[in-house]
């Protein structure tokens, strides 16, 4: 045990994961959080994103900014792919769609027969360097304490957490407005709000797409931020991970997804240092729990966790009591 | 209470039948990982290796399904070699790594045994990568010409074969897609921690033979009672209050999610990682049902065995009152209740027999394709096809959707490469989604 | 929409013909010839059906060959329970799609509309289970019922100089109704907060934030205690009197004998009597489909229940399917 555990636990704080799923979480949020859409097919969204860079760049040779735009494209024709023949349907209809959806992203990514464009189970690596070349940091290290990281790490940093903070400012500023209400109906009773004349259909496309697209803004930060891509990444546990995110944060609020982020990420560092610490310290026996099983550890976490928050505090952990009551969903 | 003891005697006597089958197919073979067509890398979130350290580990066998023991395997990372070992009598061979990374992993061809002599892999060096907490699994598959598809058999051959191979897959989604269609046409719920309720029948059943000692059919049956009992548990400790605090459907799916998450990675825990067989089911040969067709003895009496399964339940739910009482909840709790039905015994009968029929196909899926933790997660999404595609809610509908999928599944490798198989299912699942959203027996529903 | 600017009283001018007198009165002249059948012609419909039908599974729930509703009256619509009024409402609003059938409204074709194009055009409805936006506050609720917001489409929502002086002027003008509705004091609270009465209330000051012409109340006294009923049938009074066209849903036969102009009787999906309340009551048609319903019997009692043991019956059936798909489970 020792200060390493907190170091690390700190700077996941403000680490590349808290980066990544807090822009997967604000996609889900605009989705789920303010529109009632249940979308889990986030990790394809994000898929979409690290393949459209990863492909481009290291497959057809070309720029990482050619990349980014296949990736939103790629992104858009995908939600309406989606959300053409479901959001007609009812809520779970999309859910098991989208989570299907997401599915066949990622076998068709780690297929053989996809290989040559994909780079099949093993990914693909080796296409950021034409991101980090624009890098304005020279060698070095940067920040100080527990958040020191080198140049690299700084500069997808940067980018990331302005990406961050430039959706949440675009995501506050369309909320308050009538736009952000219409969707805020909808989530609660999309009939009401079809008898006042709105087209639910079109709304609900709009933030299917547009939290789409902030998702794989998310995923071009997690194909550069590793510099590889494996299909893996981006299976349906990632899409679980972000709504645990949304709602540890609170759902429907701007933040929420950005400080929820942050917790998650901390608090499983903190959990995995504890843990592998008291393992090394001979304070957990071995046969109760080897290192290796502290992964798994992990995901028995983040899946409790989910449960209690939806039973106990749907409205996130900051929530208002007052929403509280009111829940029914 | 009367009825409810005749559907659990019922379910019991088909359990008995299951196990009878499966004792009378004696003569067993291994049975193939599932999805280990070509080779693959799977990431099996850590097994529980010794040294507690991450490793990466290689499993040799044949095309057939036969474990290869005695290969020379090797890990090597920027060319310089990490770890050798060489595979044990489960064909596979534990290699530790110093650090998260990309490593290729090699097979020296040279090394196989005589059992496998004359066969190669697609290729002999796997490229993979590891990452932290997580330990990779990489599987080398042998055959004649590396890793060809078995040439030879007719076109003809082929698609019966595929069909008996589909009726088998999908009879075991149908015991599956029954109690997931039932939970959901009763309580609304969509449960995606369905899926492991079936691996916890597979496990169990496993734990029960294997530590406990227990004859095979005696540990299915315990199985099922646990499943059973864990289902009832369910729905009391969670769904039930759930309920009656008038908890939202969609927040009690999002529950379902969490629970799924739990339970898969806490069998993770308790199992580890990798593929198991049950023990005496190794090495049964195929023979010749019809011309063409080859099955395993203990394939058709596990079919026989889920047809019975199957028929008692449509009976149940046509001819006994509890039965006609669960259709009446699933069509309007509301009304059923009104009219004197006790809609919460419904509901628990449901989950009681919803899960142990989940616990069947576990243990059937478990003779078929080995058990692991993950195994009915890995088919959750067909199950839900399933049920989609009969229209949710309804018991029969899901049988028949499950047939549907399961051919599907198989035939549609005549077409596409076999690893491509399920993708081809759900792409089905959303064009029934756009298409006939109530199912192909799902009653018409206001939509949109 | 913010185009056509139907002032409440315009829509009402075509029968105030110089007389003088409240829009009662107007209304029943104008209905006071028209004959007290089935399908009857009225001098100046605004909604007219033709031949709308709906069936589900075997079960004709809903069979209308001729209906026609007067412009700037109250009609109620009644029957007992599963005579298939909601489904009709449905159907008529967009929020259903008939096997056949045609219908207009104010002389332009309805059928095949969307239900938030046919909100569009002037014909706005509430439902039986009322649908207040529980996470949004009460004034919220009333903005968003207000039509042709430029701050609605999402290219203009981020820049709030577009739309912030239309939405000070619906705000005033949200705040004016819940006046009305007397509702102003609960302006900030969640509409979730609110009890059924005041809900009830809520949706139909929502319903008149776009100046409908035709306002069709689904069961708008369903589950509000007694001390509210009268204050809410005073509201539906006076969107009479401000020219509007009310179209509601009841099975309760007294209710409607104070506030409606005319009566449709459904039952068994078919129109089977029309008039004005007091001919309506005393029609041996209307005592039927009451009486031979069986919506008094309790569903508690043997025969219901063995009904339900035989399958699903017909009735059931039908009440299923009019549920919204997510209201129909376990709500």
């Amino acid at each position: 045990m020792d200060i390493s555990i907190l170091n690390n636990a700190l700077a996941a704080a403000i680490g590349l994961d808290t980066v990544i799923y807090a822009l997967a979480a604000l996609g889900l949020n605009i989705q789920f959080g303010y529109a009632g859409l249940l979308n889990f097919g986030q990790a394809a969204f994000v898929a979409i994103g690290s393949y459209g860079i990863a492909t481009i760049v290291s497959i057809a040779g070309l720029p990482f900014v050619v990349g980014i735009l296949v990736g939103l494209a790629g992104s858009v024709v995908f939600a309406l792919l989606l959300g053409i023949p479901t959001l007609r349907l009812r809520a779970d209809y999309l859910a098991i769609a989208t989570i299907a959806a997401s599915e066949v992203v990622r076998l068709l990514a780690r297929s053989n027969s996809l290989g040559a464009y994909t780079g099949g189970s093993n990914g693909l690596s080796g296409f950021a360097e034409g991101f980090y070349d624009l890098n304005p940091f020279p060698q070095g290290t940067y920040g100080f304490g527990p958040f020191a990281a080198n140049e690299r790490n700084t500069w997808i940093l940067l980018v990331g957490w302005l990406l961050v903070a430039l959706v949440a400012l675009a995501t506050w500023a369309i909320m308050r407005s009538p736009w952000g209400r219409v969707l805020k109906g909808i989530r609660e009773d999309e009939d009401a709000v079809r008898a006042l004349g709105k087209n639910v259909y079109a709304y609900k496309m709009q933030a299917l797409v547009l939290g789409g697209l902030v998702g794989t803004l998310g995923g071009f930060v997690f194909s550069l931020g590793r510099a590889a891509v494996q299909p893996d990444n981006y299976a349906t546990a990632f899409t679980f991970f972000t709504y645990t995110v949304l709602l540890l944060g609170g759902a429907a609020r701007v933040l929420g997804p950005v400080v929820g982020a942050a917790i998650f990420w901390v608090v499983l560092s903190l959990t995995d240092g504890v843990l592998r610490g008291a393992i090394q310290e001979g304070w957990i026996p071995a046969a109760l729990m080897s290192s290796s099983q502290v992964g798994q550890v992990r995901f028995m976490l983040v899946g409790l966790a989910l449960m209690l928050l939806m039973i106990y505090r749907p409205q996130g952990i900051f929530g208002d009591r007052r929403e509280l009551a009111l829940d029914g969903r | 209470m009367r009825r409810a003891a005749t559907a659990l005697v019922a379910l019991v006597l088909a359990v008995m039948a299951v196990v009878v089958g499966a004792s009378a197919a004696t003569a067993a073979t291994e049975t193939p990982t599932p999805a280990a067509a070509g080779q693959t890398t799977e990431t099996t979130a850590a097994s529980g290796s010794e040294s507690g350290g991450l490793a990466i580990t290689a499993r040799v066998r044949t095309a057939d399904g036969g474990d290869v023991e005695g290969a020379s395997i090797s890990v090597t990372q920027d060319g310089a070699q990490v770890a050798t070992g060489t595979t044990d009598a489960q064909g596979s061979a534990s290699l530790p790594v110093p650090a998260p990374g990309a490593y290729d992993v090699e097979l020296d061809v040279d090394s196989l045994p005589e059992s496998a002599q004359g066969l190669e892999p697609r290729s002999p060096t796997i490229s993979t990568t590891v990452e932290e907490g997580r330990d990779r699994t990489v599987a080398f598959r042998l055959s004649e010409e590396g890793g060809g598809s078995s040439a030879g058999a007719g076109a003809g051959d082929q698609v019966l074969q595929r069909i008996a191979t589909g009726l088998r897959f999908g009879l075991v989604i149908a015991l599956g897609a029954i109690g997931l269609s039932l939970i959901f046409g009763t309580t609304g719920l969509t449960n995606f921690a369905h899926s492991e309720l079936i691996t916890l029948g597979a496990l169990t059943t496993y734990f029960y033979t294997v530590i406990a000692g227990l004859p095979f059919l005696l540990a299915a049956a315990a199985g099922l009672v646990t499943c059973g009992v864990f289902g009832y548990l369910n729905d009391r400790v969670l769904w039930q209050p759930l309920r009656r605090r008038g908890t939202g459907l969609i927040a009690m799916m999002i529950v379902s999610i969490g629970l799924s998450l739990f339970l898969r990675y806490l069998y993770l825990y308790v199992f580890d990682g990798g593929v198991r067989t049950f023990p005496g089911y190794a090495g049964q040969g195929g023979v010749q049902v019809l011309p063409g067709v080859l099955l395993r003895p203990l394939d058709l009496w596990t079919m026989g065995l889920s047809v019975v399964v199957l028929v008692v339940v449509a009976l149940a739910l046509v001819k006994t009152r509890l039965g006609k009482a669960t259709r009446a909840v699933a069509d309007n709790p509301a009304l059923a209740s009104a009219s004197g039905i006790d809609v919460d015994r419904v509901i628990r009968t449901v989950w009681v027999v919803g899960s142990a029929l989940a616990g069947l196909s576990g243990v059937v899926l478990g003779l078929q394709q080995g058990i692991s933790f993950q195994m009915g997660f890995q088919i959750l999404l067909l199950v839900f096809a399933a049920v989609t595609l009969g229209g949710l809610g309804t018991a029969f509908g899901a049988v028949v959707g499950s047939l549907i999928v399961g051919l599907f599944v198989e035939l549609s490798t005549l077409l596409i490469p076999s690893e491509l198989q399920n993708l081809g299912a759900l792409v089905i699942l959303i064009l029934i989604l756009l298409v006939r959203p109530q199912g192909i027996l799902g009653r018409a529903q206001r939509i949109g | 929409m913010a185009g056509d600017t139907h002032a409440p009283a315009a829509a009402g001018a075509t029968q105030q013909t110089g007389q003088q007198g409240t829009r009662k009165e107007a209304a029943t002249r104008a209905l006071a010839d028209v004959p007290r059948v089935p399908g009857a012609k009225k001098p100046d419909p605004v909604l007219v059906a033709d031949g709308v039908v709906r069936r589900f599974g075997g079960l004709t729930a809903v069979s209308v060959d001729h209906v026609e509703i007067q412009r700037g009256a109250i009609t109620a619509l009644i029957g007992p329970n599963g005579a298939g009024k909601t489904t009709f409402f449905n159907l008529l609003t967009g929020f259903d799609r008939p096997d056949e059938g045609k219908w207009s409204f104010d002389g332009t074709d309805l059928a095949r509309v969307p239900a938030h194009k046919v909100a569009r055009r002037g014909m706005v409805r509430t439902f039986q289970l009322t649908k207040a936006l529980s996470r949004l506050t009460v004034l919220q609720n009333m903005l968003l019922g207000a039509s042709g917001q430029k701050g609605e489409s999402l290219l203009r929502a981020a820049f709030a100089g577009i739309w912030r002086s239309q939405e000070k002027a619906n705000t005033e003008r949200a705040m004016e109704l819940l006046g009305r509705f007397k509702l102003d004091k609960k302006a900030d609270d969640f509409a979730g907060s609110l009890s059924g009465g005041q809900r009830k209330l809520l949706e139909m000051a929502r319903a008149l934030m776009s100046d409908p012409q035709v306002v069709m109340l689904d069961e708008p006294m369903a589950g509000v205690n007694p001390a509210l009923t009268q204050s809410l049938l005073g509201h539906v009074k006076d969107l009479r009197e401000q020219g509007m066209t009310v179209l509601f849903v009841e099975h309760d036969m007294d209710m409607v004998r104070d506030i409606s102009d005319w009566v449709v009787v459904m039952a068994q999906g078919k129109v089977v009597a029309e008039g004005p309340p007091d001919s309506v009551m005393a029609d041996p048609a209307v005592i039927e489909a009451y009486l031979g319903g069986h919506h008094d019997v309790s569903l508690a009692d043997e025969a219901a229940a063995a009904e339900l043991e035989k399958e699903i019956e017909a009735e059931v059936e039908a009440e299923i399917a009019q549920d919204d798909a997510k209201d129909g489970h376990a709500r």
